[in-house]
């Protein structure tokens, strides 16, 4: 074998590939072949019962047509909308707040770093026992009762969990809790990102605080609140581990905090119906993925838009040039 | 440049929404039919070290704790077992012996739990060398295991009519397979009686005699009318929504389930209306079965009445609750401590049974003798069964152990005296668990989930009835709606 001594530049690519090659392997092996195993058991009927297992048979849109005709996958759309709503309304209001207060260059607040690791700890814990330790702040012999009874000087503790609009809020408030310091953090970002010169100008011209804040910040960072607000949607739909402490997997009271995914569990965990639970993920995996390519689009639109006003600058630039 | 940006910012979402649909796909896809009860065919041999070894499973302590003490075959010394105290101060393994390996596998029973684990282990036994020697089933799906090709006739691996002559009948019409072999034994029988505080009783009816209590309660009328006095007293007559389910669930004129559709029984309903009533008046506490407040209210500060029990709930559940100090900080089980000896039982307003555990030996255990030992030891010799009730006032499954007890002056601390074996040995000959399905559990406890929010106003008695339908056919995918 003659080697050749052609001059070649040296090219570093395919060590990118070999790096990026093991997440390939994994995601093949424990999300795409597990995807496609869940959209073919959705045209199949199959399930266990006990010790009994049911012969598999291809059912074609059977399973979703059964789905769609039971309606209940619509209550739980609904459901999981509601809560999600509940918790992202406080949510978006509280960040933009905290992080205009904190990027204000008048206010100065001290301290910024301790309020930011404060802010984002309850990001940090884990979702399980955010829930255990709301459960028993709001049980029936918890703190809150303790509390309730006292004002009130009633005999019985009130039910948080027996009612259908507590146990909402509840769920929604953790949520809330768990995510307002993340969502502080990328508008903090978002904010920080827009040119000082702007404000300048603004206070120059005498604009008031919240002149500046509805006029300026906000349009700036429109880009980046409409990718809050999708991001949330998308884990709003997966919404689960919280609502399934809370209620103990069971969606009370009267399936009212249960939630898509909840119900999905319900069919896998509870029971061993894999078909119907199989037609489930597939419904919510086209409702996610149009929420994740609307996120694309916004982008790219954006983008788009950049570009044009750059060129109408270009343009408005030479005009000038011309007079 | 920024078309790829697009491409892959697309790409990573639906990335990103794909990840979620990962699911745990379990692909064994062999098909099975109910009826089939002759022992599955074992296609491996268990290894060295499964036939040195008794795998166990169980979902509680309770069979642990009667094994230990009372198995003589037990090892203690080297186990770890203090025999003054009754408990267990070792952390290492159980022995026989023999000197063979004890192994306990243990796993909860909410939710179906247990069924689920155990279904795993004994659908694997097959071609597993690590075999199950022996599971605990309990009565309320006792049949799914007994019909099935799981468990061992018991006259195969040595245990005779004459051994199982002293058990109560109905501990072995509900372990008989449809083939007639008798699948599964247990050494408890589990009549169920109205547990009720003496000194409530007192302030109240002006009595604790449990005769003259009975007589108030004889009916769910004049129960009702006690609950009432109850209530003026501010005192509740039952603690939760559950805590009648089984007088009616077990007195139900048809079967949960028949040809895969669910009917739901009029007793129940009229479990319903009386539930309904209950908690509109303020007769109960309105806590579910197992939950903090509803054992709270067995305890010292609790302000019930009474407690529908069964054998297993007086000395294993309801003791347990009534003490101020519990056992394991310290505290002694002794008139003195909490309530104990508060306590006393009579009939109630209807007859009824509760739970009750069954021991089954796995098909493919290479265990068979020890097993057969066990079996018959524990469920089948009158002196064990003496000495188990006499010392933890558990009711066992040996009648003439039991009607010796009964007509002796045999007491009870913690009931202040009373000999309640007396009004168990009565009870028990006529419990009849004929009405028993496989899917009992599941579907007593989404019946009882169910009707929560209809008690506590929620959903209407059509919705909360919708949403048990719907609870139950996730659980069960093979059942139906009744058209």
């Amino acid at each position: 074998m003659a080697s050749s001594n052609k001059h070649k530049s040296i090219s570093y690519a395919k060590w990118g590939y070999i790096f990026i090659l093991p997440f390939f392997i994994a995601y093949g092996l424990f999300q795409l072949w597990p995807m496609f195993q869940t959209i073919r058991d959705s045209f199949y009927s199959k399930m266990t019962v006990g010790l009994i297992e049911y012969p598999e048979e291809f059912v074609g849109f059977d399973n979703y047509v059964d789905l769609f005709k039971e309606g209940e996958i619509f209550t739980y759309f609904g459901n999981t909308f509601i809560i999600w709503i509940i918790g992202f309304i406080p949510q978006i209001f509280i960040s933009l707040l905290l992080a205009a207060w904190f990027t204000d260059l008048r206010l100065k607040i001290k301290a910024q770093g301790f309020f930011k690791v404060v802010i984002y700890l309850p990001n940090i814990l884990m979702a399980a026992a955010v829930s255990m330790l709301f459960f028993a702040i709001f049980s029936d012999i918890g703190p809150i009762n303790d509390v309730y009874k006292s004002i009130t000087g009633s005999e019985s503790p009130y039910q948080f969990f027996a009612h259908i609009t507590s146990t909402r809020v509840i769920i929604a408030i953790i949520n809330f809790i768990m995510w307002y310091g993340n969502t502080t953090i990328l508008l903090m970002a978002a904010i920080m990102g827009v040119d000082p010169s702007l404000y300048e100008a603004s206070e120059i011209d005498g604009a008031t605080p919240s002149q500046t804040f509805w006029q300026i910040t906000i349009p700036s960072i429109r880009p980046i609140l409409i990718y809050v607000l999708v991001t949330s949607l998308i884990g709003g739909v997966q919404m689960y581990d919280i609502p399934q402490i809370i209620t103990n997997g069971e969606g009370s009271p009267t399936r009212s905090s249960m939630t898509v995914v909840m119900y999905l569990n319900r069919q896998i965990s509870v029971g061993k119906n894999y078909g119907k639970a199989g037609t489930i993920s597939v419904v919510l995996f086209i409702v996610a993925a149009v929420l994740s390519l609307a996120v694309a689009a916004f982008n790219s639109k954006d983008q788009l838009a950049e570009r044009k006003a750059a060129k109408l600058k270009k343009k408005k630039m030479k005009g000038a040039l011309k007079i | 440049m920024t078309k790829l940006k697009r491409v892959l910012a697309g790409t990573m979402c639906l990335t990103m929404a794909g990840s979620m649909l990962t699911a745990c796909g379990d692909s064994s896809s062999s098909s099975g039919s109910a009826a089939d009860v002759a022992p599955v065919e074992q296609k491996k041999e268990g290894s060295e070290d499964s036939k040195n070894t008794i795998k166990i499973y169980v979902w509680n302590q309770e069979f642990q704790g009667l094994f230990r003490r009372y198995y003589p075959e037990y090892d203690a010394e080297k186990s770890g077992y203090d025999t003054t105290k009754n408990e267990k101060t070792g952390t290492g393994d159980d022995f026989l012996k023999d000197g063979k390996k004890v192994v306990w596998v243990v796993n909860e029973n909410q939710g179906n739990n247990y069924q689920d684990k155990l279904d795993d282990a004994l659908k694997k036994q097959a071609d597993s060398d690590d075999k199950v020697d022996m599971f605990l089933i309990e009565a309320d799906y006792a049949l799914k295991y007994v019909n099935s090709g799981y468990t061992q006739p018991l006259k195969d691996i040595g245990i005779t009519d004459d051994d199982t002559k002293e058990m109560y009948q109905y501990t072995k019409d509900v372990a008989t397979a449809t083939d007639g072999t008798l699948r599964a034994v247990s050494w408890q029988a589990t009549p169920g009686l109205f547990a009720y505080r003496r000194d409530i009783a007192k302030e109240v009816l002006g009595t604790d005699d449990p005769a003259k209590v009975q007589e108030a309660l004889a009916d769910w009328d004049k129960f009702n009318d006690v609950a009432k006095k109850m209530k003026d007293k501010g005192y509740f007559m039952l603690s939760g929504y559950d805590d009648s389910y089984r007088t009616f669930s077990n007195n139900m004129s048809k079967p949960w389930v028949e040809n895969d559709t669910i009917q739901v029984d009029d007793m129940l309903m009229k479990w319903v209306d009386q539930t309904k009533d209950f908690t509109d008046n303020g007769y109960n506490n309105k806590t579910s079965l197992w939950d903090d407040t509803w054992s709270a209210d067995q305890g010292p500060s609790g302000k019930v009445f009474g407690f529908f029990y069964s054998t297993w709930g007086i000395n294993f559940t309801l003791k347990g609750n009534s003490l101020e100090k519990s056992v394991d900080d310290g505290g002694k089980e002794e008139v003195g401590n909490g309530i104990y000896g508060q306590y006393a039982v009579c009939e109630g307003p209807a007859a009824y049974f509760w739970g009750g555990t069954w021991l089954c030996c796995a098909t493919g255990s290479d265990n068979t003798d020890t097993v057969a030992d066990i079996m018959k030891k524990m469920t089948c010799d009158g002196d064990i069964a003496t000495n188990i009730t006499k010392d933890t006032q558990d009711y066992t499954n040996n009648k003439s152990a039991m009607d010796a007890i009964a007509s002796s002056d045999y007491a009870s601390d913690f009931l202040g005296g009373q000999n309640h074996i007396a009004l168990f040995a009565a009870a028990a000959p006529n419990i009849k668990m004929d009405k028993t399905t496989s899917y009992d559990q599941g579907l007593n406890e989404k019946f009882q989930a169910a009707f929560k929010d209809y008690f506590n106003g929620n959903a209407t008695k059509d919705e909360a009835l919708e949403n048990f339908y719907k609870a139950a056919i996730e659980l069960y995918p093979n059942l139906k709606k009744p058209s």
